[in-house]
C-alpha cells in the first residue's frame, strides 16, 4: 500500500503521537542519570527529583523579600500582560480589519500604513517603547499588541475583502445600509477568523512577552527564567518552560473549542436536508 | 402601454472595451423576460446594470419612469447562481434579514413583537417556497436546490418591483431544476412578479419566459473584437396561451 493511503485510526494516532514524546523523555532521563552518575552535583541536566525540590520553594514558600509565592506571582503577572496585549490587539484587529476590508476609502487611506508597520520587526521597537512608556508593564503590553496586531489586521481585512461580492450585493438589495452590512454580514462572518488569527498570534505574543520580561522586569515567567539562568538553575528553567508550554496549549484548545461552540456554521456542519 | 423598466440608449463600456451598445428596451410589469446569448455577450453586464451594480456609461435606465440610482436597492431583488445566502444565519434569520434591516437602522435586529411579526412573515414566505420545515438549518446543511429556494424567499419578502435571476438553476441537477421551474412559475403568477432571468439554457428560457431576449454582437471587427458591444439581436414575445410547443419558436 502507498504511504499516502495509510490512514491512521484515532487510537493508533494517539499511540503514535505519544511515542516521540515518551522517547524524548526517556532520552533525557537516561542522559541526566548518566551525568549524575559521573557528578552528583551536576546542574545542566537535573533529575526530576531535583526539579521537584527546586520548584517546591517557588510554589509553596513565600519569598523572604516580597512575601509572594514566586511561581504564582510570576504566572499571574505574565498572564495579565499577555491577556491585556492579546485583548488590545484582538479588539484593534477586529475594528481596523473590518473597516479596512469592507470600506474602499478606508482601505485606500490606511492600507499602506498598516502594511508599512507590519514589516517592522517589533523587537526593534522595544527600545522606543521602553523610552516612551517607561520600564513598567505598559511597554511590555504595548510590545505584544504592536507585535501581533498588524498581522491580525491584515488577515482580518483580507478575509473581509474576500467575502463573496454576491453576498454584499444581495444584502444591499435587501435594503441593508453600509453600517448594517458591517454589523450583520461582515462582523459575524469575521468572528471565527478572528479566533483563528488569535490562535496563530499566540506564539509570537509569548515571544514578545518573554523578551520584554527578560530585558526589564521584576516579576514574570520570562523574568524568572532569565534571572535564574545566571546560576545555571536548569531545575527551575525546565519546569517553567514546561508550564509555559502547558498554558499555551490550554489557550489554543480553549480557542478551538470556543469557536466550535460559538460559530457552528463555520466548522463544517453535517448536511441535514435531503431533498431539494 | 407604460413600461415598468425602460432602457434608453444604454451603453456599457470599460475603458475602450464596449460590452453593451445602444440598448433600447421596455419591460412591462408582470412579464417574465429570459435573456440568452453566447458567453461573453454581456448577459451578466446587462443584469448588473439593471441591478445597479454597474452604472451605464451612456444612456438612461428608468424604473417606473424615474431614473435608476447606480446603486443596488430594495426595489430590485436578485438571486445569483451561488453565494446568495448568508452562511452564518439560519434559514429563518436569512429570510427575516430584509425585514430586520428595514425595521432597525441602528442594530439591524428586531426585538419583541416586531421581531415576532417579522419572523411570522418570514415563516409564511418559507412555507411558500417549500422550506417550511427547515427553518433552523444553516445553509451549509442544505442542498443546492434548497439554498436557491431560500435565496428566492429572501428576495421576495422585500416585494421587489423586479426580480433578477442570474443563472439561478445553472448549478442544479436536472430533476431539481424541473422542481425549481415549477416553483418560480408558481411564485411568478401568485405574487404578480416581474422577472428578468439570465440563463444559458435555451429550453429553460423558452419554457419559463413570456419574452426571450437574445444578446449578441450585431457587428464584428476581427481586428478589434472588443470595439463592438452586444445588444438584443432577437426580441421574441411568447404568447403563453398559444405556444404550447416552445421548440417551434426556437427554430
Amino acid at each position: 500500500m502507498r504511504w499516502i493511503n495509510r490512514n491512521i485510526s484515532r487510537k493508533q494516532g494517539m499511540a503514535l503521537g505519544a511515542l516521540p514524546i515518551l522517547g524524548l523523555l526517556l532520552l533525557y532521563l537516561l542522559l541526566a542519570a548518566q551525568r549524575h552518575a559521573a557528578n552528583p552535583m551536576d546542574k545542566i541536566l537535573p533529575l526530576p527529583s531535583g526539579m521537584v525540590q527546586a520548584m517546591q520553594a517557588l510554589l509553596f514558600q513565600p519569598d523572604p523579600l516580597s512575601g509572594d509565592l514566586l511561581f504564582w506571582a510570576d504566572t499571574l503577572a505574565s498572564l495579565q500582560r499577555l491577556g491585556l496585549g492579546l485583548g488590545i490587539a484582538t479588539a484593534g484587529a477586529l475594528l481596523v480589519g473590518l473597516v479596512l476590508g469592507i470600506l474602499p476609502p478606508v482601505r485606500a487611506t490606511l492600507g499602506p500604513l498598516v502594511t508599512s508597520i507590519a514589516v517592522i520587526p517589533p523587537i526593534a521597537l522595544l527600545p522606543i517603547l521602553f523610552i516612551a512608556l517607561g520600564l513598567g508593564d505598559t511597554a511590555k503590553i504595548a510590545l505584544i499588541a504592536i507585535g501581533i496586531a498588524p498581522v491580525m489586521i491584515r488577515d482580518i481585512a483580507g478575509h473581509v475583502a474576500a467575502l463573496p461580492r454576491e453576498q454584499l450585493v444581495k444584502a444591499q438589495t435587501l435594503g441593508a445600509s453600509t453600517w448594517q452590512i458591517m454589523l450583520r454580514v461582515a462582523l459575524p462572518q469575521t468572528m471565527p477568523r478572528l479566533l483563528q488569527a488569535l490562535r496563530l498570534a499566540l506564539g509570537p505574543a509569548w515571544v514578545f512577552l518573554i523578551s520584554g520580561e527578560a530585558i526589564a522586569s521584576d516579576v514574570g515567567l520570562g523574568y524568572r527564567i532569565f534571572l535564574v539562568r545566571r546560576y545555571l538553575s536548569m531545575d527551575v528553567i525546565i519546569p517553567y518552560v514546561l508550564w509555559i508550554a502547558l498554558l499555551a496549549i490550554v489557550m489554543d484548545v480553549a480557542l478551538v473549542l470556543g469557536s466550535r461552540r460559538l460559530f457552528p456554521w463555520a466548522h463544517g456542519l453535517e448536511a441535514k436536508g435531503d431533498k431539494a | 402601454m407604460s413600461a415598468l423598466l425602460s432602457l434608453r440608449n444604454v451603453w456599457v463600456e470599460f475603458g475602450d472595451r464596449v460590452v453593451l451598445e445602444n440598448m433600447n428596451l421596455d419591460i412591462e410589469a408582470g412579464s417574465f423576460v429570459s435573456v440568452v446569448g453566447p458567453s461573453g455577450a454581456g448577459k451578466s453586464s446587462f443584469l448588473r446594470v439593471i441591478l445597479g451594480q454597474d452604472a451605464p456609461s451612456r444612456g438612461q435606465i428608468l424604473l417606473d419612469g424615474a431614473p435608476l440610482s447606480p446603486e443596488c436597492g430594495p426595489d430590485r431583488g436578485v438571486v445569483f447562481q451561488r453565494y446568495s445566502v448568508f452562511p452564518h444565519l439560519t434559514v429563518l434569520e436569512n429570510t427575516a434579514f430584509g425585514l430586520e434591516c428595514a425595521g432597525s437602522p441602528l442594530l439591524g435586529r428586531l426585538f419583541g413583537s416586531a421581531r415576532r411579526k417579522a419572523y411570522t412573515e418570514a415563516e409564511a414566505m418559507l412555507a411558500a417556497v417549500g422550506l417550511g420545515d427547515s427553518l433552523h438549518l444553516y445553509p451549509a446543511q442544505m442542498s443546492g436546490g434548497m439554498q436557491q429556494r431560500l435565496a428566492i424567499a429572501q428576495a421576495l419578502i422585500k416585494r421587489p418591483r423586479i426580480l433578477l435571476l442570474d443563472e439561478p438553476f445553472g448549478a442544479l441537477d436536472p430533476g431539481i431544476r424541473a422542481d425549481m421551474h415549477q416553483l418560480i412559475t408558481r411564485l411568478w403568477s401568485e405574487y404578480g412578479l416581474t422577472i428578468i432571468m439570465v440563463t444559458h439554457d435555451i429550453r429553460e428560457a423558452f419554457s419559463l419566459g413570456t419574452r426571450v431576449l437574445a444578446l449578441d454582437k450585431r457587428r464584428h471587427d476581427p481586428h478589434a473584437p472588443h470595439r463592438f458591444g452586444a445588444t438584443a439581436v432577437y426580441d421574441l414575445p411568447l404568447d403563453k396561451t398559444k405556444a404550447e410547443n416552445p421548440s417551434e419558436l426556437a427554430a
